[in-house]
């Protein structure tokens, strides 16, 4: 593992408008982060874990640009992170066949001009590497079953080859057989192309199961960080104790 | 055409056949097919009068008798659609052309645009549709093409509002984030992302589009704007019909049936897609 950092959070603060207000009130902004410090390590997976509402997929928004109102600093060395969703059925766009979800991305990369044999070979090489056959390309999404649609989802990702993944809750929408496959894609796409990854989920068990490193969050500060093996042996806060508690591993 | 043709079969899933579907393309078929004959071939020519045949009953050399001048009705009928169905389908292009963009543009963009361009199109359909075209028709002039440009026009609000409506729906979707996450421009996120999502409902608003488009052109050709004599529209020749409607009630009979018919075939069809898939 390199110890270069990916991305580097300093002091991170988001605000989230707050509708219910009326506008003339002063505290119209709700206050999601905190001051989150995170590093994010070049070539590991990082699991965030927390209870909903927490702020984890809003540290991912804000990461990946999404939401720009924000305080504090975010650096990535690589400025292509790119991010998977949690629900399988809404990030496939419904009226779009497969081939074409997979070649979107490419044709509208300012960076390169592809060619349309470029293109077709990437997406050739993507659906193998996500374990689909050549012959879901011309499917439509709802013809595929969950844990497809987010091997798709997954490929669309990767389509430009991002040193870095943002995964938000991959696996939460799945059940458990399937949500053991997707972790081994992710895990043989982690060692085969050397992807950062930065690992979302509630369930701390499956961020033990892939994870270099663990950060716990909670009301929108990280309570603790580590490797999993110590934070699971010896937590030092107590919500760390009550979410392994509540996974059944203590 | 394979998936068109797979209409006409039984659901599988139900078992039952989409019966609107079916009638709207046999009744709309059957009048278009009816009016693309006519482009070169009507048993008499719709403005050659007869004064020793007026207003005659049905029979068999005038199926749908002649009118007050001795011009044969079914002949006039047949031109007479084809110029209310080329000002429907104008009214629905411009209607559902600008319509669209507009809708989708503000619904996608949001804020003041949005606010403001809803407010235009609240205000827009606060009027009576036919006192809008009327309003239309009186800055353009009257004629054929004024007349769809004009309704072209009243029909906008409607189009925007839904189309509008709908993209908020999808806006908010996962894909069009991970599209945007991919840097995907908005005008093609707009228009090749979220545009081919609500095809199904926009095809629907399209048939009820011209169905109202129909009545509309009638309506105004009733009132002697649209279309002039001696060139047959379905309203005015309804309006030329009515001073005989009880001394002669076969000449409008035949040119109401039409407009029912062409309305009914557009409201099963409508509703046919609705049920479609």
């Amino acid at each position: 593992m390199g110890s270069d950092k990916v991305i580097q959070i300093k002091n991170l603060n988001v605000f989230y408008k707050n509708h219910k207000k009326s506008p003339l009130s002063k505290d119209r902004k709700v206050h999601v982060l905190k001051g989150v410090d995170l590093d994010v390590y070049e070539g590991e997976i990082l699991g965030l874990a927390g209870e909903s509402g927490c702020g984890k997929s809003t540290l991912a928004k804000a990461i990946v640009g999404m939401n720009k109102d924000f305080t504090g600093e975010i650096i990535q060395k690589y400025q292509d992170a790119q991010m998977v969703f949690q629900d399988p059925y809404s990030s496939l766009n419904p009226s779009k066949k497969i081939g074409w979800l997979l070649a979107e991305p490419l044709k509208v990369d300012k960076t390169k001009k592809w060619t349309k044999e470029e293109i077709d070979a990437k997406v050739k090489e993507i659906i193998k590497a996500i374990g689909l056959t050549e012959n879901m390309l011309g499917r439509y999404p709802d013809q595929l079953s969950g844990g497809q649609r987010q091997r798709v989802s997954i490929g669309v990702a990767l389509m430009r080859s991002p040193k870095v993944l943002i995964a938000d809750e991959p696996v939460s929408a799945l059940d458990v057989t399937i949500q053991a496959q997707i972790l081994e894609l992710l895990q043989n796409l982690h060692k085969e192309y050397g992807i950062t990854i930065l690992f979302i989920s509630h369930d701390l068990r499956v961020i033990y199961q892939i994870c270099d490193h663990v950060a716990v969050m909670r009301g929108g500060i990280i309570e603790e960080y580590g490797a999993p093996k110590e934070v699971y042996k010896n937590p030092k806060c107590d919500y760390t104790k009550e979410l392994l508690v509540s996974a059944g591993i203590k | 055409m394979k998936k068109f043709l797979s209409m006409f079969k039984k659901n599988k899933a139900t078992g039952k056949r989409n019966t609107y579907l079916i009638m709207g393309t046999i009744i709309t078929g059957l009048i278009v097919i009816i009016v693309l004959v006519g482009l070169f071939y009507t048993p008499y020519s719709p403005t050659k009068m007869d004064s020793s045949a007026k207003l005659q009953g049905f029979s068999f050399k005038h199926i749908m008798g002649t009118d007050h001048m001795g011009r044969d009705v079914f002949s006039r009928v047949v031109y007479g659609s084809r110029i209310t169905l080329a000002i429907a389908t104008f009214t629905v292009l411009i209607g559902a052309g600008l319509g669209t963009i507009i809708g989708a543009i503000t619904g996608y963009f949001g804020g003041i645009l949005d606010e403001f361009t809803m407010r235009v199109v609240d205000a827009m359909l606060a009027f009576p549709s036919i006192l809008l075209s009327l309003v239309f028709v009186s800055l353009f002039g009257t004629g054929t093409y004024q007349v769809a440009i004009a309704l072209g026009i009243s029909f906008v609000p409607s189009f925007a509002r839904i189309v509008r409506g709908e993209v908020l729906r999808c806006k908010n979707m996962d894909y069009v984030e991970v599209a945007r996450l991919q840097g995907v421009s908005d005008l093609r996120i707009i228009f090749v992302h979220i545009l081919p999502n609500i095809t199904g409902v926009l095809v629907s608003t399209i048939m009820i589009g011209f169905n109202n488009a129909v009545l509309a052109e009638a309506g105004l050709s009733f009132l002697g704007i649209g279309s002039q004599p001696p060139y047959a529209s379905l309203g005015n020749m309804l309006s030329d019909a009515q001073s005989y409607l009880f001394s002669r009630p076969s000449y409008v009979l035949g040119i109401g049936a039409t407009i029912v018919l062409m309305v009914l075939g557009f409201s099963f069809l409508s509703e046919g897609m609705k049920r479609w898939k």
